[in-house]
């Protein structure tokens, strides 16, 4: 009887290694931890549990920074996985190499037909080459948002998010005025209050269509709307509508912003989950577009996150694979799945269909989110607004912060600090520029 | 006659010291090759075509003011965090050579911050440091001005200095205790015996025998402020608020596996190199000649 047990067991092992050992093995390395690093394991059970051809092993490399410099250092080494999620800032480089198997090319290789049209334009032509082709499949996408809290506004009156800059700072006013510490949070992020400012109002940060059109572009922020910008800025910091708060100071602003302690921020909407998570028990707030200039026709804002890319070097099974997965994960079900559990955005027209069609943006807490959506769609995509590709655009996001924190320790006046930082900006981009000297942007 | 001990065949002794040469090779020199190789090119970092550009990047790193500012921070980092490290280390020492009251318990507990991996003690120091939630948030709610790290760049790098010091001075501790603990106890009880006191021992007979310990700490603590430090910086203050607390190494994390400049961290790294080879030359040459070794 036991031995017969032994046998049956032994049996359904090997069929089941042996059923292993038939699925092709492939790898994706990610940046994504805690709650969203969950995540991404889950999406890629699901994979694996959804057909028996292929297994991808999810790895995630600790952060997005990780992730890249893990990357390079394993495709030098001939070692790397078949799939890398490389951050935004990230996709210059790769994009120059001939580390990658272009998106689309894979796709076709591997029988898939995929509908290039159906991903929203402001998150494709972000990483897409200057034809307008995608090279990388958009994963987690997100844009940042006004974080508002309904009942510091209804004390001032207003049922509404500020939809311009000179209205937001109205209301930063008025709440202090009404007792508010703390009307707005910051934490000298440029992304909102540069990148997706310059977006919004259609303006550019850059030379050569914000760098998209060659090598040779140059980095030009000091100049115009920018100025009064971080002028309007500094001033209601030093008014105290504006208090930082970053994890030095002892709170990051959606700390602040869940417990009540700060009114309004600007941020990410993969936010969205963690203040709802977080926040103070009754609590109302509310997400909306960030503001625009006065008198300014808002445009689309800029998409964030990172995408999905394939790299040289691995088998055509192994290929194949990968191509089955991002066929996956473009799937309607698969971004209803991955923006329930995140706060990211559905990166397809008919994702963001279907889960409109399933009542997801009805309801708590995940009713707001559409608004991103409708931030990332509210213009055409022009020269301006369709993304910022520039060389070593880690080191320049850097500088100014860097030149941020001391325009606002009033080290430096507005001016200065933004002209510093532009100078030291282009000696980053001259460089670059030379690094590739005799390449063209794909 | 002459008494040496040699192999008679000499490939047995080149096969014994070959596994350490492989090991020196490979995790040293290599390393340190490519580093100049890719200091005098334009390194693109997914690989494909690097350019021979002669000193270009190093010309650029020493045309750069702030490169300049991140080289003096680094010497006043290192110059406080090997002072007071030191004093702490040897102050503890001290206290526990004399065998005082507990002093067993002590000399565990002493050494436990050195075990404390630096991103780990950055993150504790940041929260005891933060000004809404540290240790100074009353004085800070009475007074911003008071302690704002964030913003105020001397505060960030007295953080970090503090940070560092704590955690080196039970480094500091190890070597000093070992070395007054191999001073022979009888030119102490001698001492003792002819009436010097605790003090007067100590600056007489104890600190004026361990000076060559005094020194290796020196050499090694100055060295290690300049490559250790990264972790907590990176934790701690990013570098920041503005450049006030980007050190060289700092800045060469930054700059070559954040900003993927590769050439530029390497010329960085060549150069953090070279200086700390001066110091240690200067050290060697000015300092050690204040050193008895008995």
């Amino acid at each position: 009887m036991k031995s017969k047990f032994l046998i049956t067991l032994a049996a359904l092992l090997m069929t089941a290694t042996a059923q292993a050992a038939e699925r092709v093995k492939f790898e994706m390395w990610h940046g994504l931890t805690g709650d969203l690093g969950g995540v991404v394991d889950q999406v890629c059970k699901r994979f694996n549990d959804s057909q028996s051809d292929y297994e991808i092993i999810c790895t995630s490399q600790g952060s997005y920074d990780n992730a890249l410099q893990n990357a390079i250092a394993a495709y030098r080494a001939k070692k790397n996985p078949t799939i890398v999620q490389i951050f935004d800032a990230g996709t210059l480089d790769l994009l120059l190499s001939e580390a990658y198997v272009p998106a689309r090319k894979l796709m076709a290789d591997n029988g898939y037909k995929i509908n290039w049209d159906d991903y929203i334009p402001a998150i494709s032509n972000y990483y897409a080459n200057s034809k307008g082709e995608l090279n990388s499949f958009p994963f987690n996408s997100s844009t940042a948002m006004m974080y508002w809290n309904k009942d510091a506004f209804a004390k001032i009156g207003k049922t509404e998010a500020p939809k311009t800059w000179e209205e937001t700072f109205d209301s930063l006013k008025a709440l202090k005025a009404a007792g508010y510490e703390c009307p707005m949070a910051w934490n000298y992020d440029t992304w909102p209050i540069m990148e997706q400012f310059s977006a919004i109002n259609n303006i550019p940060v850059a030379t050569k269509g914000n760098g998209y059109q060659g090598l040779d572009t140059e980095f030009i922020v000091n100049k115009g709307k920018y100025v009064d910008v971080i002028k309007s800025l500094k001033k209601a910091y030093d008014d105290g509508l504006v208090k930082i708060k970053t994890p030095d100071t002892g709170a990051t602003i959606v700390q602040a912003f869940a417990n009540t302690d700060c009114q309004v921020m600007l941020s990410s909407i993969a936010d969205h989950g963690t203040v709802s998570k977080t926040q103070k028990p009754d609590m109302k707030w509310d997400v909306a577009m960030l503001p625009t200039l006065a008198g300014v026709e808002r445009h689309n804002s800029l998409v964030g996150g990172a995408s999905l890319w394939a790299l040289q070097g691995k088998s055509d099974a192994e290929y194949k694979g990968a191509a089955a997965f991002f066929n996956f994960i473009a799937q309607p079900d698969s971004a209803l799945f991955w923006s329930t559990n995140t706060g990211y955005i559905p990166v397809t027209k008919s994702g963001f269909e279907f889960m409109k069609a399933q009542g997801f943006y009805d309801k708590a807490p995940y009713k707001g989110r559409e608004l991103a959506i409708a931030s990332l769609n509210a213009s055409p995509v022009n020269e301006n607004t369709r993304g910022i590709r520039l060389g070593g655009f880690v080191q320049i996001r850097k500088e100014m912060r860097d030149a941020l924190t001391d325009i606002f320790a009033n080290k430096v006046s507005v001016e200065e600090g933004l002209n510093s930082a532009v100078e030291r900006s282009n000696v980053v981009l001259r460089k670059f520029e030379k690094t590739y000297a005799g390449k063209m942007l794909p | 006659m002459e008494k040496r001990a040699t192999f008679a065949m000499g490939w047995l002794g080149m096969a014994f010291i070959l596994p350490q040469i492989l090991l020196v090779f490979i995790f040293f020199y290599w390393p340190t090759g490519a580093a100049m190789f890719w200091a005098f090119t334009l390194e693109r970092p997914w690989g494909g075509g690097n350019e021979w550009v002669g000193f270009d990047n190093f010309r650029q790193v020493f045309a750069d003011r702030a490169y300049w500012g991140s080289i003096i921070r680094s010497l006043m980092f290192a110059a406080s965090t090997a002072t007071l490290s030191m004093a702490f280390g040897l102050l503890l020492a001290v206290a526990c050579d004399r065998g005082l009251k507990g002093y067993q318990a002590f000399r565990t507990v002493f050494v436990w911050p050195y075990a404390v991996v630096a991103p780990a003690a950055a993150l504790a120091f940041r929260f005891i440091f933060a000004p809404e939630a540290g240790i100074f948030s009353a004085l800070v709610k009475q007074n911003p001005e008071f302690w704002n790290p964030a913003q105020n760049g001397y505060h960030a790098m007295t953080m970090i200095i503090i940070c560092y010091s704590w955690k080196y001075a039970a480094y500091c501790f190890i070597f000093f205790l070992a070395a007054l603990q191999a001073i022979p106890r009888s030119v102490i009880e001698a001492s003792a015996l002819d009436g010097a006191s605790v003090l007067r021992r100590v600056f007489d007979i104890q600190l004026p025998l361990i000076t060559p310990t005094f020194f290796f700490m020196l050499v090694i603590s100055i060295t290690d402020s300049f490559q250790d430090s990264f972790g907590i910086v990176d934790v701690m203050t990013d570098g920041g608020p503005g450049k006030a607390t980007e050190l060289l190494v700092y800045k060469i994390y930054f700059d070559g596996f954040r900003g993927l400049d590769y050439s530029g961290a390497a010329a960085q790294s060549i150069v953090l190199m070279l200086i700390m080879m001066v110091l240690t030359f200067f050290q060697f040459r000015y300092i050690e000649r204040r050193v008895h070794y008995s």
